[in-house]
């Protein structure tokens, strides 16, 4: 284990925590604002990556294959809120997860059938090619530190809207209760819709810048669904600061606990062992951590202010 | 005197900034009905919830049959013996009137979680529950449903389930709230047959039922208890007509 | 009944009325014990098995309902307690003990310290973030799964023998599998039946519609839901047993989340909260998915939007269903 390897492994972990984050800021929105359990989020993050797949194969150009494919995911998830979720708001829970998983199965097999079950890739815009040296001789991919940079750009203009803006009082004010919004005469199904709206794209946009470093398949937004529903529990559902928080710890365990898992475990068993309860571990590594944080504090690390 | 069977001692409950329980006193003895009354957004209600348990205190002591019950949970002082209805009214709607105060006397009963044996037969459950039902003039109505009871029936239900606890102490947390004139009577002459068998705090707006009912009187505005006492006493009390009942007339 | 019955919204989560259900269940256990003689009237030979695939998953998704449907906790992490079921049968016949009666406490023991664990965490929560947590916590056993290379890993792990039960061979044929998974669905049925029944039942049914008068009354409603979860993980688990004897083949899928959805949706298909609801519920299912999957090889296209038009428009399930339909039973 040397000092260039867990840098590296440290960037890695921050990547992924900020694609986690962004897939998760517009989840919690969605379950703190609306009380809406949507299973199809991760589609939607699936969705960008193949969308942008598309668009950078036609137009020959990543940013202008990104823009399109953000419009075209937007497009897709007010659709869906427009035919599904919109009669879904008023239904209870179980009702939505078993909507949602329907459109799960629907759009993951819709995927396969458009685009086949081959992985797809996107590749790396020219501008973003090549690493960044940072110190003595470690490289890091300049698209990984893009991704870094753009992630947190967002999460700094998410911040702004939410704590700066009269929609974003909404926002707030509708995590911690939304009756007493609706009540206020607020108009609650316009609110809705641009909670969707945001999750939507933030969820796609994660996909879309996503593509060129993962594999584009069907089925990929759901494992990403599940760390995101991980991260919120733990952030404190509703709550924006707490999915970042939360995105970046989860991000970190994970990738660190991967990478190192073996290496920790060989100090206390033989090499076969610890790679068998290595490889076992490092894969429960976030739900323990999650069991462990619920346990203490069920309402998560930084909750939406007025939430119990 | 006898020992008080509830006894609140400089109750505090701040949320933010606003102080809804501003150090509150108060002792109900056995068989007393003391009823508390106050303007609107006096912080009765968030007091009751305080008392049965489903609100911690921020300071302050309440103490229940000679025991400090203030960090003890709803379910805790409910075995306790300490019984509550609600302000809006919180039945199981599916379950039928007998069958909501059929679970208060499970609750007290020797096996209330047994696995086997029909529960809805069980006649150790039944026949007290039905005597709960005659008390509160339900049995005719023992088999539907709770939530197709009318306003009023509900009411009354809600004491039936209290009184199945067998409770030392009944918490009425506005229990004339949206009831006709009629129905209102009849739960008063209910009330009044539960005097002296109870201890009770009774929480209403509803002033012609408070003085025909209450021992005691407290007047509880902005989270203080500003007055407490004989009710005929409390009615004559300047502050309180200025803070209160003035504005009634 | 009188005619406040009718006005009011009796949902199936009501407690077993007399005559109309009994005369279900009766029906549907009684069709379900000549069901292997339709071989003789023309059903082709593979239906038996299929039939058998639906009575386990039948088991699943009864013991789903008693926390679902009764309890009113979405769980969607169910599935794992299938799949701890099915691998400690993979595991144990592997290495060599087929017993029945060996294997069987073994899987209700860990089902049980599964259950009691998982279940006690997942319930400090409540909406939202339970049903993300029981999801959260299927996925962490699926991949504990994956991790198992000595068993399979990902390919997952072939049984070459099945089990066996004190010398004797209920696997052996076709028909002898079909009535074991009939005998034991039938016992956990009344179990559960007699369950949701008790006092117990009573408590665990209101705390679904009223977890505060519940409380308030005396009764603490976490440690009840976290017995009905145990219990209901362990029956799980014992459907965990049957599939792996019947598809000789265990693999990290049977406790994928996609299997937690199917298994919410049999139960909530045959109308939830009903019991003998999740039984038709997992045979529909299992039937529609296998006429379906012969069809096309894209069928979950076709699938996923019945699912969704099946939740937009319907109330009630099969049963629910069945109930308008059928005379007013008094």
């Amino acid at each position: 284990m040397t000092t260039g390897l867990l840098i590296v492994q440290i960037l890695n972990g921050l990547q992924f925590g900020i694609l986690l984050f962004l897939v998760a800021a517009g989840l919690t929105l969605v379950f703190g604002v609306m009380d809406f359990i949507n299973l199809a989020h991760g589609v939607q993050y699936m969705l960008g990556a193949y969308l942008a797949v598309t668009f950078v194969a036609l137009t020959g150009s990543f940013v202008l294959g990104l823009v399109l494919a953000l419009a075209a995911a937007l497009i897709f998830g007010l659709a869906l809120e427009f035919l599904v979720f919109r009669h879904l708001y008023e239904r209870d829970h179980l009702d939505q997860v078993l909507a949602t998983f329907g459109l799960i199965l629907l759009l993951n097999q819709g995927v396969k059938m458009i685009w086949g079950a081959a992985p797809l890739s996107v590749p790396l815009p020219a501008f973003l090619t090549g690493n960044v040296a940072l110190m003595d001789g470690i490289l890091y991919p300049t698209y990984r530190f893009a991704l870094i940079g753009s992630g947190l750009a967002v999460g700094a203009l998410l911040w702004f809207i939410v704590e700066k803006t009269r929609t974003g009082m909404l926002l707030r004010a509708g995590a911690s209760n939304a009756p007493m919004v609706s009540a206020l005469g607020v108009d609650i199904r316009k609110l809705f819709m641009i909670v969707f709206a945001f999750g939507t794209m933030l969820a796609g946009f994660a996909g879309a810048m996503a593509a060129p470093i993962l594999s584009v398949e069907p089925g990929m937004g759901d494992t990403v669904l599940i760390l995101a529903f991980v991260v919120i529990v733990i952030g404190g559902i509703g709550s924006i600061r707490g999915a970042f928080v939360a995105a970046l710890i989860v991000g970190l365990v994970d990738t660190l606990g991967r990478s190192f898992m073996n290496d920790l475990l060989r100090l206390f068993m033989s090499a076969p062992s610890a790679r068998a309860t290595g490889a076992a571990l490092s894969s429960m590594l976030i739900y323990l951590l999650m069991a462990v944080v619920l346990f203490v504090r069920p309402e998560g690390l930084l909750p939406a202010r007025g939430r119990t | 005197m006898a020992e008080p069977v509830l006894v609140l001692d400089a109750v505090r409950k701040s949320f933010g900034a606003l102080k809804v329980t501003d150090g509150v006193s108060l002792a109900v003895a056995p068989g007393e009905l003391h009823a508390l009354i106050g303007p609107n957004g006096a912080g009765k209600t968030t007091l009751v919830h305080q008392i049965s348990g489903m609100l911690t205190p921020d300071d302050g002591t309440i103490r229940f049959r000679g025991q400090d019950v203030t960090a003890f949970n709803a379910e805790k002082r409910a075995r306790h013996g300490l019984a509550r209805t609600f302000q809006i009214t919180s039945t199981i709607a599916s379950l039928s009137a007998l069958e909501n105060v059929a679970l208060g006397v499970q609750a007290k009963a020797s096996h209330p979680l047994s696995f086997f044996r029909n529960a809805a037969s069980d006649e150790r459950l039944n026949r007290p529950a039905r005597a709960a039902l005659d008390a509160v003039g339900l049995s005719e109505r023992a088999n539907v449903p709770a939530g197709s009871l009318s306003h009023g029936e509900k009411r009354a239900l809600e004491i039936a389930m209290a009184l199945a606890l067998e409770p030392a102490a009944i918490l009425l947390d506005e229990p004339l709230a949206g009831v006709g004139k009629e129905e209102g009577e009849r739960l008063i002459t209910l009330l009044k047959s539960l005097k002296g068998r109870y201890a009770m705090l009774l929480v209403e707006h509803d002033m012609e039922a408070v003085f025909a009912l209450a021992d005691t009187v407290s007047v509880l505005v902005y989270g203080r208890v500003i007055a407490s006492g004989d009710p005929s006493a409390v009615r004559a009390d300047p502050a309180v007509r200025e803070a209160y009942l003035g504005e009634e007339g | 009944m009188s005619a406040a019955t009718t006005t009011a919204e009796v949902t199936s989560v009501a407690p077993p009325r007399e005559r109309a259900k009994i005369l279900l269940p009766a029906i549907l256990f009684l069709l379900l014990a000549l069901a292997p003689l339709a071989v003789t009237i023309g059903m082709p030979a593979g239906w038996l098995a299929l039939l058998t695939r639906a009575l386990i998953f039948a088991i699943a998704a009864l013991s789903l309902d008693l926390i679902l449907g009764v309890g009113g906790l979405v769980s969607f992490g169910h599935a794992a307690f299938l799949g701890i079921g099915a691998y400690v049968t993979g595991i144990m016949i592997t290495e060599g003990r087929s017993e029945a009666l060996a294997i069987l406490p073994v899987i209700l023991g860990v089902c049980a310290l599964f259950g009691a664990i998982t279940g006690a965490i997942c319930l400090r929560t409540r909406g939202v973030a339970f049903i993300m947590i029981t999801l959260a916590f299927g996925q962490m056993v699926y991949f504990l799964a994956q991790a198992l290379s000595a068993y399979g890993g990902d390919d997952g792990l072939t049984l070459y023998e099945k089990s066996t039960l004190l010398g004797f061979n209920p696997f052996a044929s076709r028909t002898s599998f079909y009535y074991s998974v009939l005998i034991a669905l039938a016992g956990a049925y009344l179990l559960v039946r007699g369950l949701v029944a008790s006092r117990f039942g009573r408590v665990l049914r209101a705390a679904r519609e009223n977890p505060t008068r519940v409380s308030v009354t005396g009764f603490d409603v976490n440690k009840v839901r976290l017995v009905a979860y145990v219990i209901s993980g362990m029956l799980a688990g014992l459907s965990g047993f049957f599939l792996a004897n019947h598809t000789e083949f265990v693999s990290p899928a049977f406790m994928s989340w996609q299997r937690s959805g199917e298994l919410i949706f049999m139960a909530v298909l045959g109308g939830v909260g009903s019991l003998h609801g999740a039984i038709i519920g997992a045979i529909a299912y299992l039937i529609a998915e296998d006429a379906l999957s012969h069809l096309t090889e894209h069928w979950r296209v076709i699938f996923g939007p019945m699912i969704i038009l099946f939740v937009l428009f319907t109330r009630g399930g099969i049963v629910g269903m069945l109930r308008k339909l059928g005379p007013r039973h008094g």
